[in-house]
């Protein structure tokens, strides 16, 4: 089932008894989400995803816009109508209810035509509890489960009536590290065999990248950008999507284009077509850094630091927004290996990979697009 | 070395509990233990510290007295109606608080107000509501008469009336604690719980009975002994409403029985007295193991 968001907007009166502006917690969503993939909502915390979920599921009334889920507007349907499953941040598994219990509940709700029978019921609770791979707990009660045997019996409890549109909001918060990598690549799976369209709101970009059909960006209750995982951390839209995807995260410079060129400081770095003279802010993802004793850039190391199969070199950079510059580079490289010997504070040179380089509008933070002119020998 | 040093932080520790030892032996451990013995004393007498001989003489006294088997009747009756009842309404009025925004502050200050009112104070209301006087019916024999009703009288009339005065005024009294108790137990229940029922479609009075109850069923379990335990010891109340001589009136308590024997005009009797102590303690403890029995079986999380 589509889902359509069109104009939707929420807004929260204020707490603030000196300040009574409303809070916009959603401001003007307009975009389609496609049939039976998986969907990932992400932005920073308090940005308002959670919200957009809320809505969707009906559990919150939109102050403009509309909903659509396929051709039917369910904008004005209470949510026990509109054919969704919510799985909740913290699952709300009923405590005094067995495995089984909490999973029969949504069906035990049903009333008239649609209610089954009780072995109709107790089969499809079967079904769900095998599709997460719960079956073999099904009499425990919720406390006596991990974390992870939770967030199952939370998707199974969602599952079971054959929802439309399946919700998870930050699925994976309450698990620890390794299970967090399971248990999404378990999302994923799940979502394959049953193709529900899928939403799961999270903060973490690493979650949303590695299983998401498509990501929606957001800050502020406005959608930054949508497109394929690759896509969006390949072509950021603007500088909060260059900045909040990636780890470790892009390095900002400030920079200028002078003539056709791109200054980092002192440094030109790169040679540019199609671009007017201004000043910019320049993003380098770490893997855009390639080390060269003559390099176009200069800074000053600061280490050199081994994470498993990672070497970062950190380094300064006046113009560095942030406090370091964070480059990836090749373990094997001869003078990664150099750098590792030479001593804190000595000069360091890098080249830069241009299709790593996104240039960003001083005032807009929007991308700024650009062709890399080669430049001749001796130039 | 080893064993001396573990000694010593023994007798430390002993040391410490040793005020609250001395203190709860002195006023609670000896007091239980020596009512136990008075009760098989025949005729004991505080004065001289004497006694006629021992035996089962005082309960089967105790046992054949009248008045005792009234007060037996009248506390048993007062548990059965207030308990059940004023857990309910309690319970009731918790939702609505919980489920209102508006005033709810307001409403849950007058709920409150008898919590923090003199019994006697509370009585003496009482009086002037139900009190048949020379000059007046009392007000709630004026509402009577108003609907074409014969005006009933609630403190000196007939048995029912003053059992319900004692029920209602009971009732009135120990709703503050239940309403207070139970209001912050529903409050304690997860919000998201309610969103997931209300996503699965639940209806209300399934979300009731099979979330909301399950989750505040321990308060209810709290409230219902400590409602049985206060309820069987009931007698300041029954002397705000009836006065102090309850034989007469046919409205004693257990432990208003008690208290005559000791001190009443019929009084002198501590032998009496202790045996009746005993009989309530084996009432109360009975009952209360019955409730946690209960609980037990029906709530195990």
């Amino acid at each position: 089932m589509e889902v359509i968001l069109k104009n939707l907007t929420k807004k929260f009166p204020s707490r603030d008894k000196k300040n009574r502006n409303e809070v916009t917690a959603v401001d003007h969503f307009t975009f389609e989400i496609p049939d039976g993939r998986l969907i990932g909502l992400l932005g920073p915390s308090g940005c308002g995803k959670s919200t957009v979920l809320n809505l969707i599921s009906g559990l919150l009334k939109p102050t403009e816009g509309s909903i659509f889920f396929g051709e039917d507007d369910v904008t004005d349907l209470p949510p026990e109508n509109r054919g969704i499953g919510l799985v909740f941040q913290n699952y709300a598994l009923y405590p005094h209810l067995t495995v089984r219990q909490n999973i029969l509940f949504p069906l035990e709700n049903l009333k008239g035509k649609d209610r089954l029978s009780k072995e109709e019921m107790q089969k499809k609770v079967d079904e769900a509890a095998r599709l997460v791979q719960i079956d073999g707990l099904m009499d425990r009660r919720p406390r006596e489960l991990s974390g992870g045997q939770q967030q199952r019996v939370a998707i199974a409890r969602a599952l079971v009536k054959r929802p439309k549109v399946l919700l998870l909001d930050e699925p994976l918060s309450n698990l620890d590290a390794r299970l967090r990598i399971q248990t999404r690549e378990e999302i994923r799976r799940i979502q394959r065999e049953t193709k529900i369209t899928t939403i799961f709101v999270t903060h973490d970009q690493e979650e949303a990248m590695s299983i998401s059909d498509l990501i929606i960006v957001m800050k502020d209750g406005v959608v930054q950008q949508i497109g394929k995982p690759q896509e969006v951390y390949d072509s950021p839209a603007n500088l909060f999507v260059a900045k909040f995807l990636g780890t470790p995260p892009i390095n900002v410079f400030d920079g200028r284009i002078r003539d056709g060129r791109l200054w980092i400081g002192g440094d030109a770095v790169l040679d540019l077509k199609g671009v007017m003279d201004q000043e910019v802010y320049v993003g380098i993802r770490p893997e855009g850094f390639v080390l060269n004793d003559k390099g176009a850039l200069g800074c000053t190391l600061r280490g050199v630091e081994v994470m498993g199969r990672d070497i970062s070199v950190v380094s300064v950079n006046d113009a560095a927004a942030g406090p370091a510059v964070r480059s990836i580079v090749g373990a094997e490289d001869r003078l990664t290996q150099e750098a590792r010997h030479k001593p804190e504070g000595s000069p360091i040179r890098f080249d830069v990979l241009p299709r790593k380089v996104f240039l960003f509008d001083r005032r807009t933070e929007e991308k700024i697009d650009y062709e890399v002119r080669q430049r001749r020998n001796g130039d | 070395m080893m064993f001396k040093k573990q000694w010593n932080s023994g007798l430390k520790g002993w040391l410490y509990l040793l005020p609250a030892l001395l203190f709860l032996g002195v006023f609670m451990v000896y007091p239980l233990v020596d009512v136990f013995i008075y009760s098989f004393e025949e005729g004991y007498n505080s004065a001289s510290q004497t006694y006629m001989g021992t035996g089962g003489y005082n309960y089967s006294y105790v046992l054949h007295d009248p008045y005792f088997l009234q007060a037996v009747k009248n506390t048993f009756l007062l548990v059965i109606i207030t308990v059940p009842l004023s857990t309910g309404i309690a319970l009731l009025i918790s939702l609505g608080l919980s489920s209102i925004k508006p005033l709810r502050d307001l409403f849950q200050t007058v709920y409150f107000l008898p919590y923090v009112t003199n019994t006697l104070a509370v009585g003496m209301v009482f009086m002037i509501l139900f009190k048949k006087t020379a000059y007046s019916d009392g007000l709630i024999n004026l509402f009577i008469t108003w609907f074409g009703g014969n005006s009933v009288d609630f403190i000196d009339g007939p048995y029912w009336a003053k059992m319900f005065v004692l029920c209602f005024y009971t009732i009135w009294v120990v709703m503050p604690f239940k309403i207070l108790i139970l209001t912050s137990a529903l409050a304690s229940v997860n919000p998201d719980y309610y969103r997931a029922a209300q996503v699965d479609g639940t209806s209300r009075f399934r979300t009731f009975a099979r979330i909301t109850l399950p989750m505040i069923s321990p308060m209810i379990f709290y409230l219902v002994i400590t409602g049985f335990i206060g309820a069987f010891k009931a007698y300041s109340d029954v002397v705000a409403l009836f006065g102090t001589n309850l034989n007469a009136a046919g409205m004693n308590t257990i432990v208003g029985y008690v208290y005559d024997m000791l001190y009443g005009d019929s009084g002198g009797y501590p032998s009496f007295a202790s045996a009746a102590a005993v009989i309530l303690f084996a009432i109360v403890f009975t009952i209360t193991c019955i409730n946690l029995l209960i609980s037990k079986k029906n709530y195990s999380l």
